[in-house]
């Protein structure tokens, strides 16, 4: 096994998922075969090989640090489940 | 009336000459829709009001001689496009009451130049998915056979141009999300080099794979579509700044001289025998055409759907760290604090298939994994890339099979995600190394289901492959063969 059931629940609770224990069989059992798979990778000798981030070789971009236009406190909250106040509204987080 | 054999350029004569008027065409394209989408679902959303006071606009601005590319035409998007004021659900239950608060840069240029969008196409849930069965949205079905898949993930935007519902559609590609359902499909389908078109405003699935790509009924059509949303935009900042040819000028200029590579770890043993008649009588289309055909190697082929995965997926699980509930899509909240509140919303909101690749992506990235799974994998993209490098310096294009089989029946394979991953084998290597490639129809299965064939070309050289394209789609007939509807 490359994976056990308790690894799973650990990997849900960091992703925000709440897996039921019927599921998390299926999930465990899925997330082996993958893990089993991609380990093939490690036929390869990466040694000295750079690790590639994207497609295109670019470094960062930068701008000038000029006031643009932007949405809008009323567009970005249009979306919102809750707000308030101009604020997007969570339920309480310190006790 | 019917419109629905006509190409972008045959309807822009109509409308230009006053022939045809935008307010029918779109009228007849939204009739298309309603009488054909009960069988394919290829539509999450029908902007039929928007689209028809659009049409209206664009018939003054052809009326006072101001045709743009595409003014008055009727296209359709997938649902991954930020669409001002229209719900962009993604194909996901977590985005269903989403409203678009801007338009996609790409959306931006389509309007500009006067097309007329009708709606927003079905999809796999994020874009994760090679069938377009996992969409909250249901499955779309295969014009050709409608208890097949159309490919995924953007299944409803190649069945929408295959059913005559849209001339051309936008989809999006991470590791052949345009290719494979425009194959599966018989229709055409580019996914342009990375950074060729803007990202900004497309839900992100794995950023350093997306790229935004057409759809159409011909050649000819698709070069139109990428040279409109093509270019340089500030707002995405991996998009390229390099001059956008156009697309149409040299289009004609055959493939006599070219190179053509076939590397010959896509012409495995599992390729469905179809598939390689139909490649193979290609081959000898191109060579007849007067291309020089040669056998060449891309030695880490065998290994570039497990770097591909665990690259996808762990973008994935970071992109889609941002649908918690708290500023945009559904939530839910039973008292249990604010974490419990990202866990219920998460959960009730995302399919199987985007919470299994979240977990392994989160996996990937997590403590004590990351160098094994996540560097790993991003070290083999870069030996992955060097094969397309090498190549590239033998030959100008390469030709391969799109995928190993015809669309397969719905439900095939939903039990067996590795399976499912293993069939976008000869897709995945360009999103890796970042290249162009494109599919166009290149014959039938023996069932009578399209077979597309893949050129893949170097880097921003779009106009040379597209100019292949042409000369194949010259040779032959397949993409005037259409679904019976």
């Amino acid at each position: 096994m490359k994976i056990s059931q308790k690894d799973v629940e650990n990997v849900a609770r960091l992703a925000r998922l709440t897996l039921e224990s019927e599921n998390l069989q299926v999930m465990t059992s899925q997330m082996d075969a993958i893990l089993g798979y991609v380990d093939k990778l490690n036929e390869l000798d990466t040694d000295g090989i750079e690790p590639m981030a994207h497609a295109v070789p670019m470094s960062n971009a930068f701008r000038q640090d000029e006031i643009q236009p932007a949405i809008g406190i009323e567009r970005a909250l249009q979306n919102a489940p809750a707000f308030g106040d101009n604020c997007f509204k969570v339920p309480k987080v310190i006790e | 009336m019917k419109f629905h054999d006509l190409t972008i350029q045959e309807m822009r004569q109509k409308l230009i000459s006053g022939e045809l008027t935008s307010v029918e065409l779109t009228q007849a394209c939204l009739e298309r829709i309603k009488a054909t989408d009960d069988r394919l679902n290829a539509f999450i959303t029908v902007c039929e009001e928007e689209a028809l006071t659009a049409a209206a606009a664009a018939d003054q601005q052809l009326a006072a001689g101001n045709a743009m590319l595409l003014t008055g035409i009727p296209v359709a998007v997938k649902d991954i496009f930020n669409t001002l004021d229209v719900r962009t659900t993604c194909g996901s239950k977590i985005l269903d009451n989403y409203i678009s608060p801007y338009d996609a840069t790409a959306i931006v240029k389509l309007r500009e130049q006067g097309a007329i969008i009708v709606g927003k196409l079905n999809m796999d849930e994020f874009a994760m998915g090679s069938s377009n069965e996992n969409s909250a949205a249901g499955a779309v079905h295969n014009p050709w056979d409608t208890e097949r898949v159309p490919g995924g993930s953007s299944g409803g935007s190649a069945a929408a141009v295959a059913a005559g519902q849209v001339v051309a559609a936008l989809g999006t590609d991470t590791g052949g999300s345009v290719r494979q359902p425009a194959s599966h499909c018989g229709v055409v389908g580019l996914k342009p080099t990375y950074g060729r078109v803007s990202r900004y405003g497309v839900v992100a699935f794995a950023s350093s794979l997306d790229q935004v790509g057409p759809l159409a009924g011909n050649v000819e059509d698709c070069a139109l579509m990428l040279g409109v949303v093509a270019g340089y935009d500030p707002a995405d900042s991996t998009s390229v700044d390099c001059p956008v040819p156009d697309y149409l000028e040299n289009l004609k200029e055959g493939v006599a001289g070219k190179k053509i590579g076939l590397p010959k770890e896509y012409f495995i043993d599992g390729l469905d025998s179809d598939i390689k008649q139909a490649v193979a009588a290609a081959i000898e289309t191109y060579h007849q055409l007067g291309a020089e055909i040669v056998e060449v190697s891309l030695p880490h082929t065998d290994y570039s759907v497990a770097s591909y995965y665990l690259i996808a997926m762990a973008e994935a699980s970071s992109n889609l760290a941002r649908f918690d509930g708290v500023r945009f899509g559904i939530r839910q909240d039973a008292g249990e604090g604010l974490i419990g509140m990202y866990q219920q919303t998460r959960t009730a909101g995302f399919g199987d298939e985007v919470k299994r690749r979240i977990m392994l992506g989160t996996y990937a990235l997590s403590s004590g994994y990351y160098d094994a799974y996540y560097l790993k994998a991003q070290k083999v993209r870069t030996l992955i890339r060097q094969d397309f490098h090498d190549v590239f310096e033998q030959v100008d294009l390469l030709l391969t099979p799109v995928a190993p089989t015809p669309a397969f029946k719905i439900g095939a394979m939903v039990n067996n995600p590795l399976q499912m991953y293993l069939s976008d084998i000869f897709t995945i290597p360009t999103n890796l190394a970042g290249t162009c490639a494109m599919s166009l129809p290149c014959g039938f299965s023996g069932e009578g289901l399209p077979i597309g064939l893949q050129l893949i070309g170097k880097p921003f050289a779009e106009a040379e492959m597209l100019q292949a394209a042409y000369a194949f789609e010259q040779a032959t007939d397949w993409n005037k063969r259409v679904p019976e509807l």
